[in-house]
């Protein structure tokens, strides 16, 4: 937990930009401007790309020599990739991979 | 204004299935991370994202640096921008409303109403309102109460943050779908690797968001052909 004011610049960096991507094409663009190349090209490949770096930022502090070893993180990632690939239903994916870390943490099953 | 809400709600009826429940992991996350209630609808007000709000708990618990979240946000949103870019035209002169229907637009809101359209005998802005108005509800309804009661459950949520990696690892999975070449995907997945190698946890977040762009920039005379690789 940070202190309240650094708290409160975290979340106010986080809505500002947040707000800023939503409302920069109505403030940029308008109606019938087209934006530049470049932004319609990064806005292609940007989004698959920051999910991946989302994932390792999200196993940027598990001990794959310790511990669990990483098994739970990489199985719930292996169940909740494989559900949404079958079933593409987001609930589904998140909620029974969720569950099942989860259980796998709480019992320490892989933890040797 | 209650007619719409009304005519609307049975549209917004899978956003709130959906954003309840996330947003109550959210609330969970963030008292488990030792913020209250108060903190969690501040939040949920104010930033109004999943992606966002999950990401920030992890953030707020090793108080992150202003630039590392600055520029996270900012790749991480980046798509808003194509949101807000393809709604000019339906957003075009409808009043002041606007902008807080630009505000308010989510993966989720954005899903909607770029699909459906109007229910009769309401007008299009009271619509786009509602819609959005009721998916904003529904993520503070569900933020706060995750918060409220996510310490007196009966049984442990340790392990509850897995969630933001599984939304994340289900998001790559759509990613993947949507897109012919996978290049992107595994330059966003090879370079922080190297970078988290080599700085270690604390400090590889911002060079390897720093890489990804300026590979992914390079690139562009090879990924970005007419109609046959993106």
């Amino acid at each position: 937990m940070s202190d309240f004011w650094t708290s409160i610049g975290i979340v106010a960096a986080m809505a500002g930009v947040t707000a800023l991507t939503r409302y920069a094409p109505f403030l940029f663009f308008g109606h019938g401007k087209e934006p530049a190349k470049w932004i319609v090209y990064l806005g292609k490949v940007l989004p698959p790309a920051l999910m991946s770096v989302l994932i390792i930022y999200c196993l940027k502090d598990v001990n794959f020599l310790a511990g669990g070893h990483g098994i739970p993180e990489i199985l719930c990632i292996a169940v909740a990739m494989g559900l949404h690939v079958w079933k593409s239903n987001v609930l589904l994916s998140l909620g029974v991979s969720t569950v099942l870390y989860m259980i796998l943490v709480q019992t320490g099953v892989f933890v040797f | 204004m209650l007619k719409a809400l009304r005519k609307s709600f049975k549209y917004s009826l899978p956003i709130l299935f959906g954003y309840i429940p996330l947003g109550f992991a959210f609330g969970v996350m963030l008292q488990a991370a030792g913020y209250n209630a108060i903190w969690a609808f501040f939040m949920c007000v104010v930033i109004f994202s999943g992606t966002g709000q999950y990401l920030i708990v992890s953030m707020l618990a090793v108080g992150a640096s202003i630039p590392s979240v600055l520029l996270t946000t900012f790749l991480l949103h980046f798509r808003y921008f194509f949101y807000g870019l393809s709604m000019i035209d339906r957003y075009h002169r409808i009043g002041g409303l606007k902008w807080y229907l630009i505000f308010g637009l989510t993966d989720e809101t954005y899903a909607i109403l770029s699909t459906e359209k109007p229910p009769e005998g309401i007008t299009r802005q009271a619509f786009y309102a509602a819609v959005t108005f009721l998916n904003h509800c529904y993520w503070i309804i569900g933020g706060v109460l995750g918060a409220l009661v996510g310490g007196i459950l009966p049984f442990s949520t340790k392990g509850i943050e897995f969630v933001m990696t599984a939304l994340f690892s289900i998001l790559v999975v759509e990613q993947w779908k949507a897109h012919k070449n996978h290049l992107p995907a595994l330059i966003g997945f090879v370079l922080p690797i190297i970078s988290l190698v080599i700085l270690g946890a604390d400090n590889f977040l911002i060079p390897a968001l720093l890489a990804v762009s300026v590979v992914l920039m390079c690139m562009k005379p090879i990924l970005d052909k007419e109609g046959r690789l993106l």
